[in-house]
C-alpha cells in the first residue's frame, strides 16, 4: 500500500481524533490508525458483561475544552452534568460538595470551603488559560516564547501581591497540609485529598498534589459530567467530525513501527506488515512508547532518549466494573443520589495509608474509591432495571510485587468490594458480573506505558515547559516530521482534547511559517 | 632515623615500581585516581627524548571502555560525530562526542580491535554518558581502565626500539593502525598512535605482564636513548603537535556550569570529524543549525613573535586601541625543536582566519616585577611539528 497521506496519526484516542479533525478541516489528507477495533483509546464504552456496558477507562468528563467543542462544532449529549461529589460517611452522615458549596459539614468548614474553592478556581483558571496553547520553550530568544513567558509572569503578578504569594507557595505543596490547616471535617479532608491524587502515583502528603488538584479544576471549574452512552459517544462524535472533514480512520490496525529514513519520518508500519507513507507522523501514543518502541532510541540523540527513558509513568489507578441486578442500599442516600459521584475516602489519613503500600509495590488493603452508577441516568448501558457501577480504585501499582496474577487481582477486587460494602452492605448480593482492570490491564488494552492515564506523571518536573520532557514541549519531537498529540504532552491527561488541538495548531502553524 | 612513607591515597599503575626506581625528583600528581609523574628527571631532558630518541609515558590511567555486541557499530556511530563505518578492524580513529546541543563532551581514540569490538580511550570518565547512550541498543559497555596497562613509546627511535624487542612486521603498521603480538605468552597490542605528533606507538598489555614489558622495552632501547617521561614533557610535545587537551583547550560539556563555556567540534577546528552524511548522531541537529547560522568561536594555532610564552594571554585584533579582546590563549609553549613561540587559542568569529595576524598580550615577570608586551602572532594552518617520519611506512631506522 503506497497511499500518500499528508499526515498519519498513530492511535485514535480522543486527542488523536481531535487532531485529525482539525487537520482534515484544514484540507489535509489524514489517516488515523487505531490498534483496537473501536476508536477512542482510553475514552471508550464497551461491554464487560452480557448486556452491561461501561466507559472502560476514563468515565467522567471534567474538562472537555470549550475551544475544542467550538472548533469541531461538537455536540456532546450529557447524561449527567454538574455532578455532586458525595463523600460517604458512616451511618449515612455524608458530605456533599458541588461548585463552591459543601454541606454536611460545620458552618466554619462550609465557609472555609467556599474560600478555598474560590482561590483554587482562580488559580485553576490561570493555569487553564495556558492549556489551549503550546507552552513556551525555556531559554530561547524566540519572540513568541519570551512573550508567552512574560505573559505568564504578568498573569501571576496580576493575581495581586497576596494571591501571587499564595499561588507560588501552594503550587509545589502537598494537599494534606492545606486541608488539615483549613478544615475539620474528616470526610471533607478525605474527599479533597482523593481529588488531588486521583490517577497519580502520589499520596496526599506527596509534594505537588495541590497542582494535580488544580489540574482537575482547570478548564471547567471542576464541573463533572458524564456523557450519554459513555465515553464512546464523545469519541465516536469526534471520529464522525473527522471523517466528515475527510479523514480516513482505520481500526484494528496496530502501528508497530514509525519508519525513520535518512533522519526524518517517512511513514508507519502496521502489525500486519502494511506500510503507509507520510512525511508527517503524529503519535497519540504516550511519549515513551512512541520514542522507545515505535521509533527506536537509535534514531534520536542520547540526551533526549535518556530523558524519555526516565519519564515517570507508573500507573496506580485500577478500574472496577460491576454488573448489578439492582442498585445497592446506601444509608443516607436518596435514589437520585445515585446519579452523583460517590467517593470512599473517610479521612485524609486513610488516603495516605492507602498509598503507603503502593510505594513498596503492594496494593492497598483499604483502597480509596470513586464510584459512579452511569446506568442510573443512561438506560443504554444496562438491561432495564439492572445497573452498572464504574469505579476508579487506588492504589494498584503497575509494578506490583509478584505481578498482577489472578490471585493478586482477586485480592484487590475483594478489598475494593469490602471497602464499598462498608457503605453498601448488600452490594455483594447485587453483583452478577465484575471486571477489574489493573494498570497492567490498562497498558495491555489501551497501549499506555505503565497504564498511567496521563501518559506520564503530572508533576512539576513533567509539566508545561518540560512536558513530556525538556526540549520537546511543543509537540514536535527531535526528528523531522514526528509529532506527539497525546496526554503525555501539554497540558496532560483527562478527556479534554487540548493536547490534540494544540498539536494540530502547532503543525499547521509550522507549515505556515515554512 | 627512617622516615615512614606517607600513603598518597592514589592508585599506582603496574609501571609504578619501574618509574619510581628511575624517579629523581619526586614530582607526581593525580590523574583519574592514579598517581602520574610530572617529571622524572627534568621536563626538558624528557622532551628531547621524545623529539630526538624515545620517550616512554605510562598511559595506564587513560580511561578505557570495551564496547561490543551486535549493535556496537551503530551505537558508536550514534555516539561520535565521524563515520565509524569507515574504520575497519585493525584501525584506530580519533573522534569527538557531543551532547544533544552539539557541544563536545570529550575527544579520544577508538580502537576497532576486532570485528564489532571496540575500545574507546579518553582522558576523562564517561560511563554515565556511554550507558545513557546504550539505551535501546544491544551493546555491552565495560570499563577496563584497570585491566589494561598502556605505554606510549614515542620518538624517532621508537620503531628501532620495538624492532629490537622482537616485534617483527611492525614496519608495515601504518599511522592509526593496530597489530597484535605475542609477548611472553600474553597478547601485546601495538597501535601507531600518540600524542606527540611524531613517529610513535602505544603498547597495551595485561597488567600482570606490565613490568616484564617495561624491562624488555628499556633493555631493547638502551642504545637508542630511551627514557621514561612525565606529563610536562608530553604537554610540550602535544602543543607543538597542535593536539587539544580537555580542561585546557576546551571544557568537557558535562563539566561546565555557565552557558557559553562549552565548544562545538566546529568551533574546535574539528569539522573534518563531523560527518553530516550520517542521518543521526548526538549533536547532529544542533551542529547543522550551527553550520547554517555560523559558529561563535574559532580555535587558532598561533605563531607568536618573540620568546615570551603567552600563557593564558588575551588575544586582540590590533596592537592598540582595542575596545575589547577577541579571545584568549589556552595552551602555550616555547617550542625548542621549532625554535618558535607557539600557542593554541580561541577567538571570536569572524576573527582568526588562517594567515591573518592577531595580537597577544603577554604578561611576564622579571625579578618580581610584572611587565607587559604586545606580541604579533600569525594564525597558522598546520601543526607546528609535523615531520614526514611521523607517517613514513616503513619508518626509518633512526
Amino acid at each position: 500500500m503506497t497511499d500518500k497521506y499528508d499526515a498519519i496519526i498513530v492511535g485514535g484516542g480522543h486527542n488523536g481524533l481531535v487532531c485529525a479533525g482539525l487537520l482534515a478541516k484544514s484540507g489535509k489528507r489524514v489517516l488515523v490508525l487505531e490498534a483496537n477495533d473501536q476508536v477512542g483509546g482510553a475514552a471508550v464504552t464497551r461491554e464487560f458483561a452480557d448486556g452491561y456496558s461501561v466507559s472502560a477507562c476514563a468515565h467522567l468528563l471534567y474538562q472537555l475544552q470549550p475551544a475544542v467543542r467550538k472548533d469541531l462544532k461538537l455536540s456532546v449529549k450529557l447524561a449527567s452534568d454538574d455532578m455532586t461529589t458525595i463523600a460517604l460517611g458512616d451511618d449515612g452522615e455524608h458530605v456533599r460538595m458541588v461548585g463552591n458549596k459543601a454541606s454536611g459539614v460545620s458552618d466554619a468548614d462550609a465557609r472555609s470551603y467556599r474560600g478555598f474553592r474560590k482561590r483554587m478556581t482562580r488559580f485553576a483558571d490561570l493555569l487553564g488559560t495556558y492549556f489551549n496553547r503550546p507552552p513556551p520553550r525555556l531559554g530561547t530568544k524566540d519572540f513568541k516564547d519570551v512573550s508567552v513567558l512574560a505573559r505568564l509572569g504578568l498573569d501571576i503578578r496580576r493575581l495581586g501581591r497576596g494571591e501571587m504569594q499564595e499561588f507560588l507557595r501552594l503550587i509545589g505543596m502537598n494537599i494534606h497540609d492545606e486541608v488539615v490547616e483549613r478544615f475539620e471535617s474528616p470526610l471533607l479532608k478525605g474527599a479533597i485529598s482523593l481529588d488531588a491524587v486521583l490517577g497519580t502515583h502520589l499520596g496526599p502528603r506527596s509534594p505537588n498534589t495541590i497542582m494535580t488538584y488544580l489540574y482537575r479544576q482547570a478548564g471547567n471549574h471542576g464541573r463533572i459530567a458524564a456523557p450519554k452512552g459513555g465515553m464512546s459517544s464523545v469519541t465516536e462524535e469526534l471520529a464522525h467530525v473527522a471523517r466528515t472533514a475527510g479523514a480516513t480512520i482505520r481500526t484494528g490496525m496496530a502501528v508497530t513501527r514509525i519508519v525513520v529514513e535518512n533522519g526524518r519520518v517517512a511513514g508507519v508500519e502496521t502489525e500486519a506488515g502494511e506500510r503507509f507513507d507520510s512525511m508527517i507522523v503524529i503519535s497519540n501514543a504516550d511519549p515513551k512508547r512512541t520514542i522507545m518502541k515505535l521509533v527506536g532510541a537509535r534514531h534520536v540523540e542520547t540526551g533526549f532518549t535518556h530523558r524519555v527513558h526516565h519519564l515517570r509513568s507508573r500507573g496506580n489507578a485500577a478500574k472496577l466494573h460491576l454488573a448489578l441486578d439492582g442498585l445497592p442500599q446506601i444509608a443516607g442516600l436518596s435514589k437520585k443520589d445515585f446519579a452523583e459521584r460517590l467517593v470512599i475516602a473517610p479521612d485524609e489519613h486513610y488516603v495516605e495509608r492507602a498509598f503507603n503500600p503502593a510505594k513498596y509495590g503492594a496494593s492497598s488493603p483499604e483502597p480509596v474509591v470513586e464510584i459512579t452508577f452511569p446506568s442510573f441516568r443512561d438506560e443504554t448501558l444496562a438491561p432495564t432495571g439492572k445497573h452498572v457501577m464504574s469505579a476508579i480504585v487506588q492504589y494498584a501499582p503497575y509494578a506490583l510485587k509478584g505481578g498482577w496474577t489472578d490471585a493478586a487481582k482477586g485480592e484487590f477486587e475483594a478489598a475494593t468490594i469490602r471497602a464499598i460494602e462498608r457503605y453498601a452492605p448488600d452490594i455483594v448480593q447485587r453483583i452478577t458480573a465484575s471486571e477489574l482492570l489493573t494498570p497492567a490491564d490498562i497498558e495491555r488494552e489501551f497501549h499506555i506505558t505503565g497504564g498511567h492515564w496521563h501518559h506520564g506523571e503530572l508533576t512539576l518536573d513533567q509539566f508545561m515547559f518540560v512536558r513530556p520532557v525538556a526540549g520537546a514541549a511543543q509537540y514536535q519531537m527531535p526528528i523531522e516530521g514526528l509529532y506527539l498529540c497525546g496526554a503525555g504532552t501539554h497540558p496532560g491527561g483527562g478527556v479534554s482534547g487540548a493536547a490534540g488541538r494544540n498539536a494540530a495548531r502547532a503543525i499547521l502553524g509550522r507549515e505556515k511559517a515554512a | 632515623m627512617t622516615i615512614q612513607e606517607v600513603p598518597q591515597g592514589r592508585l599506582r599503575t603496574p609501571f609504578y615500581s619501574r618509574m619510581s626506581e628511575l624517579d629523581t625528583v619526586n614530582s607526581w600528581h593525580e590523574w583519574k585516581g592514579y598517581t602520574t609523574p610530572d617529571e622524572l628527571y627534568c621536563a626538558e631532558t624528557e622532551y628531547f627524548a621524545i623529539r630526538n630518541a624515545t620517550g616512554v609515558f605510562d598511559l595506564t590511567p587513560m580511561t578505557k571502555y570495551r564496547i561490543s555486541g551486535p549493535d556496537s557499530l551503530e551505537y558508536i556511530n550514534r555516539l561520535v560525530t565521524r563515520d565509524m563505518a569507515k574504520i575497519k578492524p585493525g584501525r584506530v580513529a580519533y573522534a569527538v562526542w557531543c551532547d544533544d546541543r552539539g557541544q563536545v563532551i570529550d575527544d579520544g581514540t577508538i580502537f576497532h580491535l576486532r570485528e564489532g569490538e571496540y575500545r574507546l580511550c579518553s582522558q576523562e570518565r564517561h560511563f554515565d554518558w556511554l550507558m545513557a547512550s546504550a539505551i535501546g541498543f544491544d551493546v555491552s559497555v565495560v570499563e577496563e581502565t584497570a585491566e589494561v596497562a598502556g605505554l606510549a613509546v614515542q620518538g624517532p627511535t621508537s620503531y628501532s626500539v620495538l624492532s629490537n624487542m622482537g616485534l617483527d612486521g611492525l614496519g608495515e603498521l601504518k599511522v592509526f593502525g593496530l597489530m597484535h603480538f605475542d609477548f611472553q605468552g600474553a597478547e601485546l597490542m601495538v597501535s601507531r598512535t600518540g600524542f606527540t605528533g611524531d613517529l610513535g606507538y602505544e603498547l597495551w598489555i595485561e597488567p600482570a605482564k606490565a613490568e616484564q614489558l617495561w624491562d624488555a622495552l628499556f633493555e631493547a632501547g638502551k642504545l637508542h636513548g630511551i627514557r621514561a617521561i612525565g606529563v610536562h614533557a608530553l604537554e610540550m610535545a602535544r602543543v607543538e603537535a597542535g593536539y587539544l587537551a580537555a580542561y585546557e583547550d576546551f571544557l568537557p560539556a558535562k563539566a561546565t556550569l555557565r552557558t557559553g563555556r562549552t565548544r562545538s567540534p566546529l568551533e574546535l577546528g574539528l569539522d573534518w570529524l563531523v560527518d553530516f552524511k550520517k542521518p543521526v548522531f548526538n549533536g547532529r541537529r544542533a551542529l547543522a543549525e550551527e553550520q547554517r547560522r555560523g559558529s561563535t568561536w574559532r580555535l587558532v594555532k598561533l605563531d607568536i613573535d618573540g620568546n615570551k610564552t603567552a600563557h593564558h594571554s588575551y588575544i586582540y585584533a590590533k596592537p592598540k586601541n582595542n575596545k575589547r579582546e577577541i579571545g584568549f590563549v589556552t595552551s602555550a609553549v616555547w617550542s625548542p625543536i621549532c625554535k618558535q613561540n607557539v600557542a593554541i587559542g580561541t577567538v571570536r568569529m569572524p576573527h582568526g582566519e588562517i594567515g591573518s595576524n592577531v595580537w597577544v598580550e603577554i604578561y611576564y615577570q622579571r625579578e618580581m616585577h610584572w611587565s607587559k608586551a604586545m606580541a604579533k602572532a600569525s594564525v597558522v594552518d598546520k601543526p607546528f611539528w609535523f615531520p614526514p617520519r611521523r607517517s613514513a611506512t616503513p619508518p626509518g631506522p633512526y
